[in-house]
């Protein structure tokens, strides 16, 4: 029962990582007994379970989970959202208004119109159907602040580091409000542009050096850093 | 261009580019090199220079192409009118219809379909600098250009052609060997798995020399294939030195 990898290595599709005893976790498969990578990421296993940890992917809808959407189209009875997902998702008027839906009494374009930008949850989705959106629940709704930035949906665990320690620590440095999207969709709200700047330059560090170690040091420092130029151009 | 050359293997058994039988042609990739597309790949084998593009899982448009039980691959293979000496006709031509089926095909058993129904993706190769064994320079290049899309697959596609010219079986044909030889055997192989997903012949060979022309192709797949799991590293392995130097 050979492993042919060792912790953190990076993979290629195709690599063969274990042999006999094994269970194939994420982003692994099962031939005749062995189990190969399915994409580029970084090895892991932890009882007797082989995972890779994915370092380019695409971001599949889950039920439950927190995704930021821009609407495509308004329909009879709902929205079409682009959730950066190989599917797009709908909202219905009666999720979004709380109350019966009427056609003649509502006009749906003047609720949410084209373009703009909500935050919701993912409320169904499976194999045979597009997933179904609500914003149904306290924080959730149209986005009217803040900026936006897109990354590798993979990396937003990193993002959120262990017990959320990563983006506690942004959050805080930085006085912005961050909602990560699980879809890679971030939406940074800050007191000024230049808190929203300074925390879109720490996570897009994260997100290039993700598979890195001591990564949340660094980030802090980074901050640190900043902060500490822009007080010297103040003071200028 | 150039006169017919009187001999494709000389008297040291040397061919027109000094390669020996068995040798490939240089060989330059490159991954992630166009920011729009969701993956991307450049090759460069001998003088032979493509580019490929791959978009999605996406939605299908038109929508009536998709299947409700997999993930629809769609290819373009496209020479672009500067490729060749003569200038081609941009226009979709007999060959590159068939060429966009065959890679297709070739890299079909490589990509978990089945993961994502409903779905579709795009590959576009564009062809800049043709010289001889395009096809197999394509494949390898979409197949990392799909891995680079984060697209889940079996296992890299690699290609590699051998042939006969004049009376030996060589590997890599370049144009003129391809043009002027007895036969071309393009191979695309998935080294992991062992599995060949292209295999085609041109011209004439007995029995004995396609099996030696399909070994020797398949031994330069594998050479190939060294290569392409080496790119594919190096562009996560810089960021990762360049951060604990």
């Amino acid at each position: 029962m050979p492993i042919f990898f060792e912790k953190r290595q990076l993979v290629t599709p195709g690599d063969l990582l274990a042999e006999g005893d094994y269970l194939a976790g994420e982003n692994t498969y099962l031939e005749n007994g062995k189990i190969y990578a399915q994409r580029i990421g970084l090895v892991d296993s932890e009882n007797k379970r082989v995972d890779v940890v994915a370092l380019r992917a695409f971001y599949i809808p889950k039920p439950g989970d927190i995704v930021i959407g821009s609407v495509i189209e308004v329909g009879f009875n709902g929205w079409t959202v682009d959730i950066k997902s190989p599917y797009t998702a709908m909202l219905r008027a009666s999720d979004v208004l709380s109350r019966p839906f009427k056609p003649q009494n509502d006009e749906l374009s003047q609720v949410l119109n084209a373009g703009e930008l909500v935050v919701a949850k993912i409320a169904s989705y499976d194999r045979a159907h597009d997933p179904q959106l609500t914003v149904a629940e306290p924080g959730l709704g149209k986005i009217t602040r803040g900026q936006l930035m897109r990354v590798t949906p993979t990396k937003i665990p990193r993002i959120i580091g262990r017990k959320g320690s990563m983006i506690s620590m942004i959050k805080q440095e930085t006085n912005c409000q961050i909602i990560l999207g699980l879809n890679g969709v971030i939406l940074v709200t800050g007191k000024t542009p230049e808190d929203e700047e300074l925390a879109m330059t720490a996570i897009t560090k994260i997100e290039d050096e993700s598979h890195t170690s001591g990564l949340t040091d660094r980030v802090t420092q980074l901050l640190k850093e900043e902060k500490q130029k822009r007080e010297e151009k103040k003071n200028e | 261009m150039s006169n017919k050359p009187e001999k494709l293997i000389d008297k040291k058994g040397l061919r027109l580019d000094g390669r020996k039988a068995d040798e490939l042609r240089s060989l330059k990739l490159e991954v992630g090199i166009l920011p729009n597309a969701d993956g991307s790949a450049y090759i460069e084998h001998g003088k032979n220079k493509i580019l490929v593009g791959v978009y999605g899982p996406r939605e299908m448009h038109p929508k009536h192409l998709s299947q409700n039980d997999r993930m629809v691959i769609r290819t373009r293979y496209h020479m672009a009118p500067f490729s060749v000496q003569e200038r081609k006709s941009p226009a979709p031509s007999r060959r590159e219809v068939e060429l966009s089926k065959v890679i297709r095909e070739s890299l079909e058993p490589s990509v978990f379909n089945d993961l994502y129904p409903r779905t579709g993706i795009d590959v576009f190769i564009e062809v800049l600098q043709a010289d001889g064994g395009t096809r197999c320079a394509s494949i390898t290049a979409a197949s990392l250009a799909i891995a680079d899309a984060g697209i889940p697959m079996r296992d890299l596609v690699v290609a590699c052609a051998a042939g006969k010219v004049e009376d030996q079986i060589v590997l890599d044909l370049m144009d003129e060997e391809d043009k002027l030889g007895v036969a071309d055997v393009p191979v695309a192989y998935m080294p992991s798995l062992n599995a060949v997903t292209l295999l085609q012949m041109d011209g004439i060979l007995s029995p004995e020399e396609m099996e030696k022309a399909v070994t020797m192709a398949i031994e330069g797949c594998k050479k190939i294939y060294a290569k392409q799991q080496e790119v594919l590293k190096t562009k996560y392995q810089l960021v990762k030195e360049g951060v604990e130097e």
